[in-house]
């Protein structure tokens, strides 16, 4: 204790405001939590699930920023064409419903993250050979604002296959509750996110940490002239990368698409969120990003869904976004980042 | 590479005299336009697709903005992606002060609007000032805390800012149950700018006068910009951009340099969304939305990075494009029995633009000398630029079996 408040004097002002604008949160959730249990891990329930979804897409973000310091605006936009085109299967092509039956409904639901993900991998490798690979000796600032122009494109192309009206799938997934505990209660619909999400983790944890490529990825992570000094081809690293990250977005997609309507501008305003996140949790960093996309899960979930003092959906924008400046003042290294030059 | 400083030397000495009667030239040729638009409009098949004069308003507007603009990310090399912050700020400046919107008070100075009109009249002109003065510290406090992050992190931070104004200024129509921006509705009408009675809106060549004032702020922020380019602070700016390093070496003092260019693009961007207010009678919500500040990007691109020529023309280009161009072409198009609007695509046509711009000639349409060799010959602004700017892969990589 005495050390902790040792820590706490040595610590600059900066610091102290960041503690003290957590601490505020912290009582104003305690506070809410005591007004009603129920609702309060129901919505926190809400937070968790929703935190995984916007995890895959900050995986997406980090991967890339990790491997060539680069934000990949487009990303979102591959996120929500993902999202569409999976919603094209669901419903024209495999003509899942309501009423299917439970093993057509698991086999076509594996076919459609299988036929998302290939095809959203090959995209989005495809993005980065045109569009980012020439530039990669340019300064810095250059593919971004190129990944800016390549948002928007991947966002008209949704816009002229799509149209601007939602798209959503039928609920053959039941809403009925898997639980119901004492008013705290949890649905179907939501665990399959949950399902399919957790699943993706595992595997992509263990294709970082223990196959050959995962470690050229880090390998270049960490320094791409030493990389390829060791044997390792950079550009097929980076390819790879870019495979992972398109694959993870059409699996997003899909698991968006099932719980809410998406159209085509849906992967602009949820890429931001992603991006926070992966900020939030440490550029760079996997589990951070994850990490930190469960906590902008849950805020964004009790923002809108506690009753006591909450401000509601019409600021949750402005409260990721501040979240976000906070963040990059405060503490630019993000939860488990490490200091980098651009922050310092 | 034909010698740079060689090509410079002729435009110095023997050009200086036709650069001037050019510009000059160019000059009256606008001062001119709301003449020569009828008969530009009556040549057969290009007749069309000639800008009209209150198209040509908006379109200096907005280059007056992408002006503003490469102060910051032309000059000083500081990405900003939240531009319509400082443009919300001046609209809604205008909106304050020369509107009704504040019916608690009735208030007037040298205003165009009816004598005891209620809410705060402030003559327009002066509302200019203020608008750019205001945003210039909306500017500065958003810049203090932020730009001490270098590259995109600052990119982010102003992504994130220009979110939250539009949000803001959607939502703000209970602050505290304090009605300040009068939320989606948007704060309308606001003045006219004129003179006593003489007043622009209600005279017959409204797009005229409103067009020459126009013309008039675009001299005077390319006026600012030229004297600042050759500055003590606009060397110091193109210092920080190639080398903030080395600069901060040098003794340039980074956190008060860069802030200065937040502010004074800040400044310009207030004016022009003031003016634009005052043209449009509306301060709008739905008007402030990132599109817009990825499309002011896009012509400071197309033009040429801290080119001010450049910035100027991409400006003319995609803001007429913006206002008049993709329409005529659209109907032009149906005309012809082709059933495609582009207008719906025209921020997918904006990004096509960016993309081919950088891949193929990433200094713009004309480039400015320093950048073009900066991005020929690289630069050393953070540490993992070493890193980036190796070769990578080298004929050794591809012998490898």
């Amino acid at each position: 204790m005495t050390a902790a408040l040792d820590r706490l004097r040595a610590s600059s002002y900066v610091d102290k405001v960041g503690l003290t604008l957590v601490a505020v949160v912290l009582a104003w959730l305690v506070v809410n939590f005591a007004k009603s249990p129920a609702e309060f891990v129901n919505v926190m329930l809400i937070g968790l699930t929703n935190g995984a979804i916007y995890g895959v897409v900050a995986l997406g973000y980090t991967l890339v920023y990790g491997i060539l310091q680069l934000i990949n605006f487009a990303h979102g936009d591959v996120f929500a064409l993902g999202g569409l085109s999976a919603s094209t299967v669901i419903v024209s092509l495999l003509g899942l419903d309501t009423d299917s039956s439970v093993p057509v409904i698991v086999g076509g639901m594996l076919l459609v993250l299988v036929v998302v993900m290939t095809s959203f991998a090959l995209i989005n490798a495809t993005i980065e050979r045109i569009a980012y690979k020439p530039l990669r000796s340019a300064p810095r600032l250059a593919p971004l604002i190129t990944a800016i122009g390549v948002s928007f494109i991947v966002q008209n192309i949704a816009l002229a296959f799509y149209g601007v009206n939602f798209r959503s799938v039928p609920n053959f997934v039941p809403t009925t509750d898997v639980f119901d505990v004492g008013g705290i209660s949890y649905t179907w619909k939501k665990l399959v996110a949950l399902l399919i999400v957790v699943p993706l983790l595992l595997i992509l944890t263990w294709f970082v940490k223990q196959t050959k490529q995962g470690k050229a990825m880090r390998a270049v992570a960490q320094d791409r002239e030493a990389s390829a000094m060791m044997g390792i081809d950079v550009n097929r690293t980076i390819s790879v990368t870019f495979l992972i990250a398109g694959a993870l977005a059409g699996a997003a997609g899909i698991v968006f698409l099932l719980q809410f309507n998406m159209r085509y501008d849906t992967g602009f305003e949820l890429g931001l969120i992603a991006f926070t996140a992966a900020v939030l949790g440490g550029i760079g960093n996997l589990t951070g990003a994850v990490l930190g996309a469960i906590v902008i899960g849950l805020i964004q979930a009790f923002n809108e869904g506690l009753t006591w003092l909450a401000p509601g959906s019409d600021w949750t924008r402005t409260i990721v976004f501040g979240i976000l400046i906070l963040i990059l003042v405060f503490r630019p290294e993000g939860i488990l980042g490490e200091r980098t030059p651009e922050g310092a | 590479m034909r010698n740079l400083s060689e090509l410079a030397g002729e435009v110095r000495s023997g050009g200086q005299g036709r650069t001037y009667a050019i510009v000059a030239g160019l000059i009256l040729l606008a001062f001119l336009y709301p003449e020569l638009v009828d008969p530009l409009e009556s040549i057969p098949l290009i007749g069309d697709f000639v800008p009209r004069t209150d198209s040509m308003v908006v379109m200096i507007v907005f280059t007056m903005m992408a002006v503003g603009l490469n102060v910051v990310v032309g000059y000083a090399g500081l990405l900003d992606l939240g531009y319509v912050a400082f443009y919300a700020a001046g609209a809604y400046t205008a909106g304050w002060f020369a509107s009704g919107h504040f019916e608690q008070v009735t208030f007037d100075f040298l205003s165009t609007a009816p004598d005891n009109a209620v809410g705060i009249h402030v003559s327009m002109w002066l509302v200019l000032i203020m608008a750019g003065v205001f945003t210039t510290i909306v500017g500065i406090l958003i810049g203090l805390p932020t730009l001490r992050l270098r590259g995109d992190y600052l990119a982010i931070v102003t992504l994130g800012f220009g979110e939250i104004v539009p949000q803001f200024v959607r939502n703000g129509d209970s602050i505290g149950g304090f009605d300040l921006t009068n939320g989606t509705f948007g704060i309308s009408p606001i003045d006219s700018l004129g003179f006593g009675d003489f007043v622009f809106r209600s005279e017959s060549n409204r797009a005229e006068l409103f067009y020459w004032t126009a013309v008039l702020l675009l001299l005077f922020t390319v006026f600012c910009c030229l004297r600042l380019e050759s500055s003590r602070l606009g060397r110091a700016w193109i210092a920080i951009r190639e080398d903030e390093t080395a600069a901060a070496a040098m003794g340039i003092p980074l956190m008060r340099t860069k802030t200065w260019a937040y502010a004074i693009g800040a400044f310009f961007g207030g004016v022009a969304g003031a003016f634009y207010a005052s043209f449009k009678s509306g301060a709008f919500p739905a008007d402030f939305y990132f599109n817009i500040s990825v499309f002011l990007l896009c012509m400071v691109i197309l033009g040429g990075i801290g080119s001010l020529w450049g910035v100027i023309l991409g400006g003319m280009i995609l803001g007429y494009l913006n206002v008049e161009g993709l329409a005529t072409l659209g109907s032009r198009l149906q005309e012809g029995g082709l059933d495609f609007d582009p207008t719906k695509y025209q921020f997918g046509i904006y990004g096509l633009i960016i993309v081919a711009i950088m891949l193929f000639r990433p200094t713009g349409l004309i480039p400015e000398r320093r950048h073009k060799i900066e991005m020929e010959e690289g630069v050393q602004d953070t540490p993992l630029y070493d890193v980036a700017q190796g070769n990578v892969t080298t004929e050794q990589d591809q012998d490898r079996p």
